[in-house]
């Protein structure tokens, strides 16, 4: 809104670069918890999103566009998509649309871990949430009139 | 699909190809290849008689939705035959006579032939359809098809006028006849016509015997131009001639004599059926032929003089069903009413129709039909004057014309109720003979009126628009034809007994012709002095009296102002249903989303505060409910306080932030009700939406900032309380009333073994119910892309139009 005041504004722009790191590691956690704590694809969605709008809010437009060169409403396509296969591909083996599986692996680093198809769905849940708030936001942002 | 139907279908199957036989053949008049259809038709039809005057009956059926009782069932017996006879022979004369009075350059002939032989298809299947179903679909299409034809030169405002007047009053009609037939259905169980004779006495004994029998003669007076539905039918003769004497003389406004004829044996045991046919069918009789003597327009006459003889026909009818009660069986005097019915429908036809042709023989060469122009034509169109006399004298029932035969049946039939002792007739029913007799002196009257003002005095040709000359051949043979009918059936009618009147009155009594009765047609010119003959001699005396003095006493037409006249009621009542509906539509539609949103609450909290207390759902337990704690005590309290103090604050501002306030003070709930991904995700969308409530508030323009509080309004804060009361009786209620058990349980017990997951609400969202989930983010996902082309794709139009003006204009 008033874009001349953040000229200069080193405070900001350092306390920024740091806290949005915390920001986006929060709604990971948030996002992968969410299959057995409080979280899940949409609050970590918005965690995200938040990060992000910081971002926006420490630097000037131009620059986050150039850090980040997502295009958002496409975001909101794929995030679709993503939810969408994770019930066709149920149906691909005979189950009815969005049955879920799951089952434990034995992985290099992480040990024994579930893997469920719930979190593919949560992935989409997640990508839809993150561009449809960065979406409404910046057009917000930057209409003129 | 058998000859029979095809010969009824034929119109309509020929009618497709008439525009482009119109513009294909432009040296010919497309009307002779019309010709072709009911020439074809009438010699097809006229074989029958052979069939029908030994009393046989011809059925076919064809399948068209069997389901529903629904089949196109041809079924031709005398009355039948009679009416297609009619419709195809007039019809034929009709076609022949409109080649020579439209000007094939001038006129839209496809339009016209194609509007007529639709008509035509469409009556031929209301006179021979047995399925009631299928008469309506045909009389309907008459409905639509006379609509088109009266409005045929569409750019005059008086045609359209006629044509919509005619449209609302036959299709009202037509609409309470399908209200009948379902009736009749219910009661019968087929809608077969003569299923529905046969089972008369079921029909009889119904509860919904009247109202069908009401409906049902709404259709008939309606279509017939009875009082007080006649009215539409003057206004119809702005339609072109040809269509006047065809629609209008001779066979639409006859569909319903036949409805009544045809419908006879259902309802005539009832004494009701003949009061109410024979009481409105005398006053249409004397109404329409006294209102005929003061028109000046020669076809607005002719029009009032039809609605007076269908009254007549429709009395008659009415009479007929007195044969039934009546005891002396060997010689039924009433059965002389519809002989009479069944001969004058006859007659009428052919002398309406051949006067309808003469008048327009006289607006064709002179280019007017007001009475008051014309005169002395006499000697300039003999041939028509010829037609006109013959006609005018068979309609005023002097000998030795038809009229006069069916006339002196109808004033026998009349004079017959004082023998009669049921239904009170013989006290009540001397009203009627006094009615005809002064009916048939103004008939008198408006028949020589008809043709000494237009034939004989003065000629005034300086004042007619074209030099007057004789008709053109063509033009003469139509109406000539039925005038040698007049003269012919006058003098030897008995042709006729034997081969259509006696079977078209057989089929209106087939309980009679079963119980051994005979039905004796036996027409013959002289029968001796008799009181109808004295009558008519007394007619003829005061009807030349009248016509001689008519200056005198013409002045009381005008003594009732127009506003009471039954045209005068339908102008005011068209003009004032529709100011009463923009009223009723102005008064509730205000365009104020205010006055909506208190129309919705009002009937949402009236619904279900009735319903509740008519279950007697107002018992309240609160023996399940859980302790409620300090806290939640204290948090109730900021939740409460800050929602009603935002309705006192004096800017937007502090109403915005108490808003976030209540948001989070929800919240807190969540997390005191251990919803902890509820409070996460409650705490996030929260602060967005103030954010965006906030931006809202930056952008508004500064008449809206600086408004002062919320001005109090009594009607609001009663919606609004009654609102809260009802939802919080509501939840009381539904807490207090639980039935079943949650399904909840099942979802804690599998939530592990069956989703591998801890977190019940997010496996209930991505894997019990993933589906509502999937919908949801397609909610959202629409939802943003609804802003971001909101914002993004704005018309430059919008951009420069101020909203207020914009909604201004909107309103308008």
């Amino acid at each position: 809104m008033k874009r001349h005041v953040r000229a200069s504004n080193l405070m900001l722009h350092s306390i920024t670069r740091v806290v949005t790191f915390v920001l986006l590691a929060f709604s990971i956690y948030l996002f992968f918890a969410g299959h057995n704590n409080p979280g899940g694809g949409f609050i970590g969605g918005l965690m995200t999103a938040s990060a992000l709008l910081l971002m926006y809010l420490g630097f000037d437009m131009k620059r986050i566009k150039k850090a980040l060169p997502f295009n958002f409403t496409t975001m909101i396509a794929v995030g679709l998509l993503v939810a969408l296969f994770t019930g066709v591909s149920s149906m691909l083996f005979g189950y009815p649309f969005l049955t879920q599986f799951f089952d434990y692996y034995d992985l290099p680093v992480l040990g024994t871990t579930e893997l469920s198809t719930a979190l593919p769905f949560d992935l989409g849940i997640y990508l839809v949430v993150v561009a449809i708030a960065l979406t409404i936001i910046l057009a917000i942002a930057e209409d003129d009139s | 699909m058998s000859v029979l139907h095809l010969a009824i279908l034929l119109p309509l199957l020929a009618a497709p190809f008439i525009p482009f036989l119109f513009r294909a053949v432009k040296r010919i008049h497309t009307g002779w290849f019309v010709l072709v259809v009911p020439t074809l038709l009438f010699v097809y039809f006229f074989r029958y008689i052979g069939i029908t005057s030994d009393g046989g009956v011809v059925t076919e059926t064809v399948r068209w939705m069997p389901s529903l009782g629904i089949n196109f069932t041809a079924y031709v017996d005398g009355l039948g035959l009679l009416f297609a006879l009619l419709i195809t022979g007039i019809g034929a004369l009709v076609v022949l006579y409109s080649i020579y009075y439209l000007n094939k350059d001038k006129e839209s002939l496809g339009h016209f032939y194609v509007y007529l032989l639709l008509f035509m298809g469409a009556m031929l299947g209301v006179v021979l359809s047995d399925n009631m179903v299928v008469m309506y679909m045909f009389w309907e299409l008459t409905s639509i098809s006379s609509f088109l034809l009266i409005g045929y030169w569409y750019e005059k405002e008086r045609s359209r006028y006629g044509a919509q007047k005619s449209m609302l009053i036959t299709v009202f009609g037509g609409l309470s006849m399908l209200g009948g037939i379902v009736l009749l259905e219910s009661m019968v169980g087929s809608f077969s016509i003569r299923e529905m004779v046969a089972n008369q006495a079921v029909i009889v004994d119904s509860p919904f015997f009247i109202p069908a029998m009401i409906l049902i003669l709404l259709g008939a007076f309606t279509k017939s131009a009875q009082f007080p539905f006649h009215i539409w039918l003057p206004d119809a003769m702005e339609a072109p001639t040809p269509v006047s004497a065809y629609l209008h003389s001779a066979t639409m406004v006859k569909a319903g004599l036949y409805l009544v004829a045809r419908m006879s044996p259902v309802f005539q045991e009832s004494s009701l059926w003949l009061w109410i046919i024979v009481s409105f069918g005398t006053f249409t009789l004397f109404w329409g032929s006294f209102n005929a003597v003061k028109q000046t327009d020669l076809k607005g006459i002719l029009a009032y003089s039809t609605v007076s003889q269908l009254g007549l026909i429709m009395s008659l009818l009415g009479l007929g069903a007195a044969a039934l009660h009546y005891d002396g069986v060997d010689d039924n005097i009433f059965m002389v009413a519809t002989i009479a019915a069944i001969f004058h429908l006859i007659n009428h036809a052919t002398f309406k129709g051949s006067l309808f042709m003469m008048v327009g023989i006289v607006d064709h060469e002179t280019g007017t039909r007001d009475i008051r122009k014309l005169g002395g034509l006499m000697t300039v169109m003999p041939i028509t004057f010829t037609i006109a006399v013959i006609g005018s004298l068979s309609m005023a029932g002097l000998p030795p014309f038809n009229g006069f035969l069916s006339k002196e049946m109808f004033l026998k039939a009349t004079t017959k109720v004082f023998s009669a002792d049921f239904f009170a007739l013989d006290t009540i029913g001397l009203l009627i003979p006094v009615v005809a007799f002064i009916a048939s002196v103004f008939t008198f009257v408006y028949s020589l009126i008809i043709f000494t003002r237009t034939f004989m005095g003065k000629a005034q040709f300086d004042k007619l628009p074209k030099q007057p000359h004789e008709a053109p051949i063509g033009m003469l043979i139509p109406p000539a034809i039925l005038a040698v009918l007049v003269v012919v059936l006058g003098f030897i009618p008995n042709v006729l007994s034997n081969t259509l009147i006696r079977p078209a009155v057989e089929s209106i009594y087939p309980s009679l012709v079963e119980g051994g009765q005979a039905v004796e047609v036996d027409l013959y010119f002289w029968h001796g002095i008799t009181p109808e003959l004295l009558m008519t001699i007394g007619i003829v005396a005061l009807g030349t009296v009248l016509f001689f003095t008519l200056n005198k006493w013409m002045g009381i037409y005008n003594r009732v102002p127009y506003r009471l006249t039954l045209n005068g009621m339908y102008d005011g009542s068209l003009v004032w249903s529709n100011k009463a509906a923009y009223r009723f539509k102005d008064n509730y539609m205000t365009g104020f989303i205010r006055s909506y949103l208190i129309y919705i609450f009002v009937f949402m909290s009236g619904m279900l505060l009735f319903s509740m207390w008519w279950y007697e759902m107002f018992s309240f337990s609160f023996g399940e409910m859980a302790e409620v704690t300090p806290y939640e005590y204290v948090l109730g309290a900021v939740v409460v306080l800050s929602a009603f103090a935002i309705l006192f604050m004096r800017s937007r501002l502090p109403a915005i932030i108490l808003l976030g306030v209540v948001g989070y003070g929800v919240a807190l709930f969540f997390v005191f009700f251990e919803a902890p991904d509820l409070a996460l995700t409650q705490l996030v969308i929260e602060t967005v939406s103030v954010a965006l409530f906030l931006l809202v508030f930056y952008h508004m323009p500064e008449i809206g900032k600086k408004e002062a509080r919320m001005r109090f309004k009594v009607g609001n804060a009663i919606v609004a309380v009654l609102v809260g009361i009802t939802v919080m009786m509501l939840s009381f209620m539904t807490l207090s009333n639980k039935s079943i058990s949650s399904i909840s349980e099942y979802y804690k017990e599998n939530v592990y073994d069956l989703a591998a997951g801890k977190n019940m609400v997010n496996v209930v969202l991505v894997d019990f119910r993933g589906f509502d989930t999937l919908f949801e983010i397609i909610v959202l996902a629409v939802a943003g892309l609804g802003i971001y082309t909101m914002i993004k794709f704005r018309t430059t139009a919008q951009r420069t139009k101020g909203e207020d003006e914009h909604g201004h204009e909107a309103k308008k």
